[in-house]
């Protein structure tokens, strides 16, 4: 199993001291997330602020559904996001060079690139996490805590599927990056809210069809003992991870045809 | 067994295209168009055409890039494209216009990383190293971060890159683009020692003759993704009429008399004392020879081989190459 890695990890040590030979840019990319992420959280407040609930939920609980999504998107961000990178390397023909090592592609994809840059973002959505459970008053269980830490997880597995399955759109197309940003940002935003915010056809998409509910909201539910304003079983809360291996399979499925149908570039 | 078994070997692209506001057509190109190959162990091939005919699509399905339209392919015994990772672990590639070298770090570095990657016991990398430090004179830059070194030095960076795991088969496309003379003289004799000791297949295209000229005894010659020819150098020369060139220096300037009678001969230039003549295989140059000093005293003689440039300029004017636009 170590041997199997290895190759991957060399691969990662290698381009972090890569990357360290810029160290302006590390900082400036550090300070960027923290700044959007502020960003984001100031907007959610402002909202909280006027109407002093959303969705049926009161400012603690709208935080916790927040922090959860927040830290299943750090989380994906910093192991996969810079897959979207593969439209570079389509582009430029560095995928031809990665096909003829003896190792994965996505695995080679996701080492080459690791985003340690990312790390504040993770540090700095789990503090809201934190923040949010406490300010919630959450009646710990063992069961509440194991759901704490797998569904961020899962969560992550998630997204890390949409960035993953948004990025291979590139094997065909190769100008595919607003679609791609359009999907992954938008299920990030829509994530962070209470399902029971949005309305018909639109919530009904997203948040059941698309799997988006199971990310944060759902799970949220359950670590704060609430039923759901939407009529859904307690269980479901508990289910919600469920959907992450469903979401791996089919992305792990479009990725395989994406690669079968890698035509590279003319020289 | 042969290393390389291609055969009606196919890659179609379809190219979509703008035309006017919203409409796109699309058209289909036939990048490589049933090419039949096979190359033994050892060999050391040229696949030679323009630019265009299809030799980087052609090593791009050899080394698993690229899923071929249609054909069959063998690589070392594998399907390149459905085992990839295993023929990947028995060939090298060096990709003339891409660089499987870390940009930001030491060139050393790249050759640690690749330890890793092909998983290569310590003790053979480091002798497999040493070889190619020494023939490529790596030692001035081996610390040097690559980004940093000239086209040249890269070129051997990257040809070292893809030997240390010992492949058997060496894909090589366009490894001496863009270089300069010295460069381009190192990559070659380097390729000719590796190929004299036989044990790795190379295959290598280019659309610099001097390349196969010096290193190929086969060449293999696409044109509009179909071979157009397969053997050796002087095959193609018989084959296509190649020309050798006498050149006849008077001591004075003579008017040249009448060669017509002399089978595959004629008379291509005529400067004051000095008389250039082209001749094709049917020719004997005795005779010749026989004729020329007849006609004055002659000072000088020489019999130049035919240029390869010529032989192949000529297997290139096929009629749809040869339209201006
Ligand atoms: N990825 C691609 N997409 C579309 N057309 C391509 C692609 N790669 C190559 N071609 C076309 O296929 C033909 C052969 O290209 P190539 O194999 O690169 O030729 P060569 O290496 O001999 O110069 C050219 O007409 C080229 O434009
Ligand atoms: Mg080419």
């Amino acid at each position: 199993m170590v041997d199997r890695i290895r190759p991957y990890l060399a691969l990662i040590a290698t381009q972090v001291r890569g990357q360290a030979s810029y160290r302006t840019s590390f900082f400036f990319d550090l300070a960027g997330n923290v700044f959007f992420l502020g960003a984001d959280l100031l907007a959610l407040l402002v909202m909280l602020r006027t109407s002093g609930s959303l969705g049926g939920f009161d400012r603690a609980q709208v935080l916790v559904v927040f922090g959860l999504s927040q830290v299943a998107f750090a989380l994906a961000d910093l192991a996969v996001g810079n897959i979207e990178r593969l439209r570079t390397y389509v582009r430029s023909g560095t995928l031809d060079t990665v096909l003829v090592r003896p190792l994965g592609v996505l695995g080679q994809l996701l080492a080459m690139d690791v985003g340690t840059r990312r790390l504040g973002r993770l540090v700095y959505s789990a503090g809201i996490l934190a923040y949010a459970l406490r300010l919630a008053h959450v009646h710990w269980t063992p069961a509440k805590a194991l759901l704490v830490v797998v569904a961020p997880v899962a969560g992550a597995v998630f997204f890390a599927s949409i960035f993953v399955a948004t990025a291979t759109v590139a094997f065909w197309w190769i100008e595919s990056g607003e679609l791609g940003n359009i999907v992954t940002y938008g299920g990030r935003d829509f994530t962070g809210y209470p399902v029971s915010v949005f309305g018909g056809w639109f919530r009904r998409l997203f948040a059941y069809a698309l799997g988006m509910g199971f990310v944060a909201y759902y799970p949220a539910l359950a670590l704060l003992g609430v039923r759901d304003p939407l009529g859904l079983p307690g269980w479901v809360g508990w289910a919600a991870p469920a959907a992450a291996p469903v979401a791996a399979l089919v992305a792990g499925l479009v990725w395989r045809t994406g690669i079968r149908h890698y035509r590279s570039t003319g020289s | 067994m042969n290393v390389i078994e291609a055969r009606g070997l196919r890659k179609e692209f379809t190219v979509r295209a703008k035309a006017g506001r919203f409409r796109r057509t699309s058209s289909v190109v036939s990048a490589v168009d049933g090419v039949d190959l096979a190359v033994e162990r050892g060999e050391l091939l040229g696949y030679l055409g323009p630019n265009g005919a299809g030799k980087s699509t052609t090593l791009k399905m050899m080394t698993g890039v690229l899923h071929p339209t249609a054909g069959d392919l063998t690589v070392c015994g594998y399907a390149p494209v459905p085992q990839r990772r295993r023929l990947a672990a028995r060939i090298g590639v060096v990709f003339g216009q891409r660089s499987g070298l870390q940009w930001d770090l030491p060139l050393r570095d790249s050759f640690t990383l690749l330890r890793h990657v092909h998983r290569v016991p310590a003790g053979e990398h480091a002798a497999a190293l040493r070889r190619c430090t020494d023939l490529l004179d790596l030692g001035s830059f081996m610390d040097t971060p690559v980004r940093q070194l000239s086209l040249g030095q890269r070129m051997r960076g990257e040809l070292t890159a893809a030997l240390l795991h010992s492949p058997e088969v060496l894909f090589l496309d366009e490894p001496t683009i863009g270089l300069d003379v010295l460069s381009k003289q190192a990559v070659r004799q380097f390729l000719a020692e590796l190929g004299a000791r036989g044990d790795t297949t190379v295959v290598l295209t280019t659309h610099d003759l001097a390349d196969i000229e010096r290193l190929c005894r086969r060449i293999v010659v696409i044109d509009h993704g179909r071979v157009v020819h397969d053997g050796t150098l002087t095959q193609l020369h018989e084959r296509y009429g190649s020309q050798r060139r006498v050149t006849a220096d008077f001591a004075v300037p003579v008017v040249p008399g009448d060669v017509s009678g002399l089978p595959g001969v004629t008379l291509e230039s005529a400067e004051a004392a000095r008389l250039v003549f082209a001749l094709d295989s049917t020719a004997e140059v005795g005779d010749l020879i026989a004729r020329l000093v007849t006609w004055g005293t002659l000072r000088d003689l020489s019999i130049a081989e035919p240029e390869i440039e010529d032989v192949i300029s000529r297997l290139y004017l096929s009629p749809a190459t040869s339209i201006m636009s």
